[in-house]
């Protein structure tokens, strides 16, 4: 998996280069180089395979019920970017080594850059379409990030914000386009999606896949309409610039393009999409480039200019457009890359980038000016540089377009046309900033040369400018026909990469290109003037204005929809789940099953009767409170004998002791709240509630009745067949709990321990203020704790506490265990603070609760864990007899343990939810009289 | 027997229902409570009704479902915790807004006092 190590090794970097910020700039940048070596040392020895159009495919399964493996592909083209990124990216860490301070945080941005690095290097390698989304997100976040490095600067911030919105729509566009041509082809694989092109071409959805495809790659390369965030992404520090916004974040798109080429290109809907949308972009970013007075400024929107450039040559169609597009992409990148940094080294150096102050620095820094001079040169398309040659292919592909008529001008005059505006914007970069009289108020004077290593990655571009100018078969060759194969799939035309191709009409384009370039730039004022009489559109504040209006539409939505009013969402709630419910329901209507129906006994009858009596009695009376609480009682009661007569002793036991700790709590709190409920205003809300309950009351009904009288299967037979002979007990529903279904029980006591350490949470340090009066006026009473029912409860707590032990141990095989004994003894327990005050009680319990509840959640967990020491999976119980003198024959199951851990749990946590609310008491409310006497 | 059964279920639902829609926070927790009770006795009923069938081996001859019980065994015990947490919370924004409406403001009903209340003040008095 050498190719997935080539993509990680930047991210590991990225963990790593931070650890040597203390080291100093060199440490770091030494240390930030070592990934990219690394991967120019495994990507070198594939070369062999490359160069005849080979492919390498490394796949690896990672979610292949849905297509996504994390499968990587090297073939001409990927490693042709995957050069550009690796190689550049050297020379920028090599070149930020200089440009950062010392006391900025080097760390981040190291971290940052190889994060990037590893994104892009994603992007070219990743052969999964959806794989490569991924990346593409990536790098939007890690460029949004490196934008906004300076992030105490306004503009920086939202540069940074704005070319995340563009480029992060953009992507949301280009998955939409991917998913459609995934499902087209049936495969996100490149492999298939490339195989398949006519039957994307064919299919119906084509023109909507290539449209969101094209929303993504011209967003992200800058392209005309979206063009407007590059420039203000030059809010970045310049190697930000000069390798994201430049050389390789920007080409993504194009990438993109040129990979998808086989898969989507050669149609009607191609040719007048891209070529078109590269011809506006090339043009408008020219003119543009030419009125900045920003160097930065003036470089960004060449670089828009150069992006529609290839983007036109891709759209074109003919392989020897792509060709020429190919070779564009490593020119453009190696002069502008140069270019930026050049600009930022006279940034660094005189502290100004505005071209109305910069004049005359070739008298201060003759060294730098030379190497800025040869790439604008380069970029103006200067015979004997690369910059000329596949401009001249450019030209001579604007000729050989079939259009009809008067159409098939366009293309060449408007290649010459932005031919000159590039010479003339280049011609502004080399004569405004280094002859053009003297600086004026620069912020640094006298500005001098950089530090010596600072130029040598400008060195290096330039003089790759030069060879590639010189010899660009030998230099640039043998790669460019890689990836030509690679992007043509395998039918490379027959091009010359001569420097020189006789006296034809490309020549001359380039000759007119020059001379007017040169003539635009004399009258450069003319243009000026023109321009300022109209209105400077200002993208930002159009960008802001947009986004704003669009927040406020959301939060108007929002608004409407969430009033903030929580009993209307309840409505809402519960109407959805009727209106959800009601087809079924309907349909059903009352149904009797094939089980038949059973008589009713008459206790049952009654007791039933008592049941729906209270509860409708408990919202007759809701609105006083404690009278509803008295009757919600008895319903709970109710309940309990419910589970007792339908052969429930287990459920009976739990609801009867839940029952009793439900209402103390209740009791407790209602000592805090109102003790009437006041009248709801509009009644008519209680008649539409009323109707919601009784529709939900109904279907309810209907549903249960269809339900018990129809036949079912169950899988409890296996529990019960098993429950002696594997669990060792008789009592199936606790042995369900401890063993059959141990995990479940465990993970409901850790439920149960995280609503009590919330309740203790929310009731920390927090003081309730206790009503004056009860509820019909009476003043609280200050009597002491009654002593018959104090005397009664401490001779009670040793019996109840027995008693509980007694159902815990017999719980295996008979009613009762953990849960049912922990709720007994926090009763027992509970009954003492009643009886006898918090005081009282909690001078005599030294323990805290919370100790409990973690005791019971350890033994539970041990417990389960022991099983896993003699090799058996988490939770597996195993029992025995023991012969214990005069007990007789006794029975012990390693589950006793886990059922221990639940008694703890529950006690820990019923305790400690009561304990927290009742502790609050004695704050709130007068002390009794003995209590007061205690005190003093 | 189903029948019966199936009514308590249904008052027991309508109960909960229309309180848990009212507008303050007691009265919605015990609408939460009843509610519960409701879920809780409808799964329980889904192992069918069976008469002196508790689930212990040897006990007798045919079982009743011993799974939803169990299961309803463990919801008891969570929803009182739930419940708990609902009452401290409702505490919790009572103490905080001053106010136990579950919107956490007053709508514009008033307070009154009770039928008899202002007698029983002179009494007290």
């Amino acid at each position: 998996m050498t190719l997935s190590l080539v993509v990680l090794l930047p991210f590991l970097g990225a963990i790593a280069a931070p650890l040597f910020a203390q080291a100093g700039r060199t440490a770091i940048a030494i240390a930030s180089s070592v990934p990219a070596l690394i991967a120019l040392a495994i990507l070198f020895p594939k070369w062999g395979t490359l160069a005849d159009g080979g492919v390498i495919v490394q796949s690896l399964e990672w979610l292949p019920q849905l297509g996504i493996n994390l499968s990587f592909r090297l073939d001409g083209l990927s490693l042709m970017f995957a050069l550009l990124i690796l190689v550049i990216g050297l020379l920028i860490i090599l070149y930020a080594r200089y440009y950062l301070k010392p006391q900025e945080n080097i760390g981040k941005f190291y971290a940052l850059l190889l994060c990037f690095k590893g994104s892009m290097l994603g992007i070219v390698l990743s052969s999964n379409l959806l794989v490569m989304m991924v990346f593409w997100e990536l790098t939007s976040l890690t460029s949004f990030l490196l934008i906004s490095f300076w992030d105490h600067k306004q503009d920086a911030r939202r540069g940074a914000r704005m070319a995340l919105a563009v480029t992060g729509g953009g992507g949301l566009a280009l998955l939409a386009g991917i998913l459609m041509i995934g499902q087209i082809v049936g495969s996100y694989e490149l492999d298939d999606v490339l195989a398949a092109g006519d039957q994307i071409k064919a299919h119906a959805l084509y023109p909507y896949a290539l449209t969101l495809v094209l929303l993504g790659a011209f967003t992200k390369s800058a392209q005309f309409p979206f063009h407007f965030w590059l420039p203000h992404a030059m809010q970045a520090p310049t190697p930000v610039s000069a390798y994201l916004h430049s050389a390789t974040m920007v080409k993504a798109g194009i990438f993109l393009m040129a990979r998808l080429y086989p898969a989507l290109a050669g149609t009607e809907q191609w040719f007048f999409m891209v070529s078109f949308t590269g011809m506006i972009t090339l043009l408008v970013g020219a003119y543009v480039a030419l009125l900045k007075h920003d160097l930065k400024g003036l470089l960004a929107h060449s670089t828009v200019s150069h992006l529609g450039l290839i983007t036109l040559l891709l759209g074109m169609g003919t392989k020897l457009a792509a060709v020429a597009a190919l070779f564009h992409i490593i020119n453009h990148a190696i002069f502008k890359a140069s270019l930026f940094m050049a600009a930022g080294i006279i940034d660094h150096e005189t502290g100004s980038r505005d071209m109305r102050q910069l004049n005359g620095l070739w008298h201060y820094m003759p060294h730098t000016a030379t190497l800025a001079m040869v790439a604008a040169a380069s970029m103006a398309g200067v015979p004997l540089l690369n910059g000329f040659l596949s401009k001249e292919m450019f030209f001579a592909e604007s000729l050989s377009l079939n259009l009809p008529g008067i159409w098939a001008w366009v293309p060449p005059i408007v290649a010459t046309l932005a031919g000159i505006f590039a010479v003339a914007y280049s011609a502004r970069f080399i004569h405004d900033v280094f002859f053009n009289g003297k600086p004026r108020n620069l912020p640094i004077y006298p500005p001098h040369e950089p530090p010596r290593y600072m130029k040598i990655p400008v060195e290096i571009l330039v003089v790759a400018c030069i060879l590639v100018g010189l010899f660009p078969a030998f230099s640039v060759g043998p790669l460019l026909h890689a990836a030509a194969s690679a992007t043509l799939g395998g039918q490379v035309p027959d091009y010359g990469l001569e420097v020189f191709h006789g006296f034809n009409l490309p020549l001359m384009m380039s000759v007119a290109a020059f001379v007017g370039g040169l003539i635009m730039y004399s009258q450069r004022q003319r243009f000026f003037d023109f321009h300022a009489r109209f209105r400077e559109m200002d993208e930002k504040a159009i960008f802001e204005r947009a986004i704003t209006w669009v927040v406020d539409r959301a939060n108007g939505l929002t608004g409407r929809l969430e009033n903030g009013s929580l009993q209307r969402y309840t409505m809402l709630l519960m109407v959805s789940a009727l209106v959800v419910a009601a087809a079924p329901i309907a349909s059903l209507g009352i149904s009797i099953g094939s089980n038949g129906l059973t008589p009713v006994d008459l206790p049952t009858a009654i007791a039933a009767g008592i049941l729906i009596f209270s509860a409708f009695a408990t919202v007759y009376v809701h609105r006083e409170r404690l009278t509803a609480l008295i009757l919600l009682s008895v319903v709970g009661l109710m309940v309990a004998l419910t589970f007792a007569r339908l052969s429930a002793p287990d459920l009976a036991m739990t609801q009867l002791s839940v029952e009793v700790v439900t209402i103390v709590l209740m009791m407790l709190a209602l000592f805090y709240l109102p003790p009437w409920t006041p009248r709801e205003i509009p009644r008519t809300r209680l008649a539409r509630d009323l109707l919601i309950a009784g529709v939900a009351g109904i279907g309810m009904t209907v549903v249960t009745l269809a339900m018990l009288t129809s036949p079912f299967s169950s899988i409890s037979d296996y529990f019960l067949e098993n429950s002696k002979p594997g669990g060792g007990g008789t009592n199936v529903v606790n042995v369900i709990l401890v063993d059959f279904r141990g995990f479940d029980t465990l993970g409901e006591i850790t439920v149960l321990a995280i609503a009590a350490l919330g309740i203790f949470a929310m009731l920390r340090n927090r003081n309730l203020q206790a009503p004056p009066t009860d509820g019909q006026g009476h003043p609280w009473a200050f009597d002491a704790h009654p002593t018959m029912l104090k005397q009664m409860s401490r001779a009670l707590l040793p019996l109840a506490l027995m008693v509980s032990v007694y159902i815990f141990l017999r719980g295996h095989n008979m009613p009762g265990g953990g849960f049912i004994a922990g709720l007994l003894t926090a009763i027992a327990l509970l009954i003492q603070y009643i009886a006898s005050g918090v005081h009282w009680a909690q001078a005599r319990t030294k323990f805290r609760y919370h100790g409990v509840l973690a005791l019971g959640l350890l033994f539970a967990t041990v417990a389960g864990t022991g099983s896993l020491l003699f090799g058996y999976p988490f939770l597996t119980s195993t029992f025995t007899y023991l012969d214990w003198p005069l007990v007789g024959k006794f029975e012990v199951a390693s589950a006793l343990v886990f059922d221990l851990g639940v008694y703890l749990a529950v006690v820990g946590a019923t305790l400690l939810i009561l304990v927290s609310l009742g502790k609050l008491t004695p704050e709130g409310r007068p002390l009794t009289r003995t209590e007061a006497r205690e005190e003093s | 027997m189903e029948i019966t059964f199936a009514l308590v279920i249904g008052s027991l639902t309508f109960s909960g229902v229309y309180l848990m829609l009212r507008a303050r926070t007691f009265p919605v927790v015990m609408g939460l409570t009843m509610l519960s009770y409701g879920v809780n006795l409808f799964l329980f009923s889904s192992g069918r009704l069976v008469s002196g069938g508790q689930p212990i081996i040897g006990s007798t001859d045919t079982y009743a479902d011993p799974l939803p019980q169990a299961l309803v065994l463990t919801a008891i015990v969570i929803g009182f915790a739930m419940t708990a947490f609902l009452v401290v919370l409702s505490l919790r924004a009572k103490a905080d807004t001053d106010e136990d409406h579950v919107d956490g403001r007053d709508h514009g009903e008033r307070p009154e006092d009770p039928p008899g209340a202002e007698r029983l003040r002179e009494e007290s008095n």
